[in-house]
């Protein structure tokens, strides 16, 4: 286990550092249901975090909470170095915390460039009477912005599909779209929620290697969720696994694997 | 073979996110306002306004405001016709009120505050949606047509309960009342409409109609992403309620000329109007003009058809009309959701490649 205030440096020789993110005895109850038992861990400054665990664990819970969806009625949620108060999604969005989801959610009628556009709103704070008459800082901000959802189209590859209608995509090149309008937000934190999901190896491929540029080039601190096991210990730099809402392990992917803990839960254990 | 997309090369974002990036349709945009300015009002009479122009132009404006609302934003609303009478309402008093104004004022007043208005009735959409905002809706159009016809402050006190529009002019030009030249009222309503299609259009295009899709499409990731779902769904009803309540305050004071409420705005009112952009097309500007003109058309056409050449009575052709329109909306919903903007687009992606599909 690490020291919870500096930094270290993974195995392939990158600078990771003090925590963006922090949840201290996280709990969060349904009713008389405990999806998450006093849970707490740490994600630091540029590196890729993975949250793993069989079904129905809380791990989609648990970056709900991250993401806003869920208030925890116990414990702290930290980012940046400050106590988060309870506060709506679309103010955690704007606090720099981007995501995706399990199912996808886009917006189906709108384009490829049009998603990745609602990406920047965050960004976006010209008034409504500027945007009316399209004039001004309505129309600069627009052409700024754009330029910021170009390249992240262009870093994704997916110019060919720019003013494409989203319903119109395979499944595989959605989840790339979502990505995307994820990153046009240029996230502090950015959460996946089961990138990897329905893909193919050759998709899985790719999406891997987007994920690891994203963080090589921007830096971005990445939290994802995934069960494809090869997947999480190539990708991720820490691994928090959960089991019934409890967390049994955390540490490196080769820490994580021969945890007893955890493979008691993934395996099952003898009963005598 | 005029029309061609290749070769128009868009150079900058700015270019690339205009209203018309090909050459074309700019120019037959160009062609047609020119026509629709400088050529119709020398060649209007009063039958063109009254039965065709007149109405188009003041539908279609009700149009893009429902539009904005339901078709852009996802909230079914059916108190259309309720905040037409707001705007209708409002311009009459603030006509009697303040006489010397002018009237390009007091409509774009009424549009204000009808606004207000709709903000008021769009506050339940903050927890229901789908069909029981509509009912909620619903409720606002018949609360506001029983409050104009209960309370006698709004119509001045007048003996029958109705309210005529009083002689008004802007620039010394006569616009409302019954000598207005048919002309003024036509340019009138053109100015409006021409205004009120570019702010839609400008606002649909940038950051706030992209929130207001974004509510449309999925609520939850709206709000993942930043989307602030009380301002955008408080502001799509603001915007939809200004043009609404503009379209209502020309559709009494330069069009009707004398209204009495539970006739002129009642609910069959909310139901042509969501009709039009049911027919033309949810989520589109091009949409609105086209349900509004087709709605407008149809009845005049049948009676061209029905009544002046096949003879047939009055009252048949009447009825017919609306089997029609029952026939077409059924038709519509299930063929073509996405109406006669969509047909259009698809008829074009067609002809593009025409004569060889492959």
């Amino acid at each position: 286990m690490l020291d919870a205030s500096e930094g270290y440096t993974t195995a392939d020789g990158r600078k990771i550092g003090g925590p963006v993110m922090e949840m201290k005895n996280i709990t969060l109850r349904f009713g008389g249901v405990k999806a998450i038992t006093d849970i707490s861990f740490d994600i630091r400054e540029g590196e890729i975090r993975a949250i793993i665990g069989p079904n129905g664990a809380g791990k989609s819970s648990m970056l709900n909470v991250i993401s806003g969806f869920y208030v925890p009625q116990e414990g702290e949620v930290w980012f940046r170095g400050a106590k988060r108060a309870p506060m709506k999604p679309y103010e955690v969005a704007r606090q720099g915390i981007a995501r995706t989801f399990q199912n996808i959610a886009l917006f189906e009628g709108m384009s490829v460039l049009d998603n990745v556009m609602t990406g920047r709103l965050t960004h976006m704070t010209s008034g409504i009477f500027a945007q009316a008459i399209w004039k001004g800082k309505a129309e600069a901000e627009e052409t700024a912005n754009r330029e910021i959802a170009e390249k992240v189209i262009d870093f994704l590859e997916i110019q060919h599909i720019r003013k494409t209608p989203v319903a119109r995509l395979p499944y595989g090149l959605k989840k790339r779209v979502e990505l995307a309008r994820a990153l046009a937000a240029e996230p502090k934190l950015l959460l996946l929620d089961e990138p990897m999901a329905g893909m193919n190896v050759e998709e899985k491929e790719d999406m891997s290697r987007f994920i690891l540029d994203v963080n090589d080039e921007f830096g971005t601190t990445i939290a994802l969720i995934e069960h494809d096991m090869g997947v999480v210990m190539d990708l991720s730099d820490r691994v928090v696994v959960m089991d019934y809402g409890k967390k049994i392990g955390d540490g490196t992917p080769d820490e994580v694997r021969t945890n007893q803990d955890v493979i008691d839960a993934y395996l099952g254990v003898a009963h005598d | 073979m005029l029309y061609r997309e290749a070769g128009d090369f868009n150079t900058s974002y700015p270019q690339d996110s205009q209203t018309f990036p090909i050459r074309f349709d700019r120019y037959r945009y160009y062609v047609v306002l020119a026509f629709a300015f400088l050529v119709v009002p020398f060649l209007i009479n009063d039958y063109w306004a009254n039965a065709i122009l007149l109405p188009f132009l003041i539908y279609a404006i009700a149009a893009i405001g429902l539009n904005i609302l339901t078709g852009y934003c996802g909230q079914v609303s059916l108190g259309t016709g309720g905040f037409m009478a707001v705007g209708a309402y409002a311009c009459y008093k603030l006509m009697t009120a303040m006489p010397e104004v002018s009237m390009f004022v007091h409509v774009i007043l009424a549009g204000g505050i009808t606004a207000l208005v709709g903000v008021l009735f769009g506050l339940p959409s903050l927890r229901i949606k789908g069909f029981y905002l509509a009912v909620a809706t619903l409720a606002a159009q018949f609360f506001l047509v029983w409050l104009f016809n209960r309370v006698p402050w709004f119509y001045n006190y007048s003996a029958s309960g109705q309210i005529n529009a009083p002689e008004r002019d802007t620039f010394g030009i006569l616009i409302t009342g019954p000598n207005a030249p048919a002309w003024a009222t036509y340019l009138f309503c053109l100015i409006f409409l021409a205004a009120s299609a570019l702010i839609a259009r400008n606002l649909t295009r940038g950051t706030m109609g992209r929130s207001w899709m974004a509510i449309r499409d999925m609520d939850i990731a709206a709000e993942i992403i930043g989307v602030n779902p009380l301002r955008a769904k408080l502001s799509a009803f603001a915007v939809s309620s200004f043009f609404v309540g503009i379209s209502g305050a020309l559709f009494f004071s330069v069009y009707l000329g004398a209204v009495e409420v539970g006739e002129a705005f009642g609910i069959n009112k909310s139901f042509l109007v969501l009709f039009m952009v049911i027919i033309g097309g949810l989520g589109s500007i091009f949409g609105s003009f086209a349900g509004a003109a087709f709605l407008v058309l149809l009845p005049v056409a049948l009676k061209v058809v029905g009544v002046d050449m096949m003879g047939w009575p009055t009252d048949i052709v009447a009825h017919f009309q609306l089997v029609i329109v029952g026939a077409l909306i059924v038709l519509f919903l299930i063929v073509e959701p996405h109406g006669l903007a969509q047909l259009w687009r698809l008829a074009k992606e067609k002809l593009r490649l025409w004569p060889f599909p492959h």
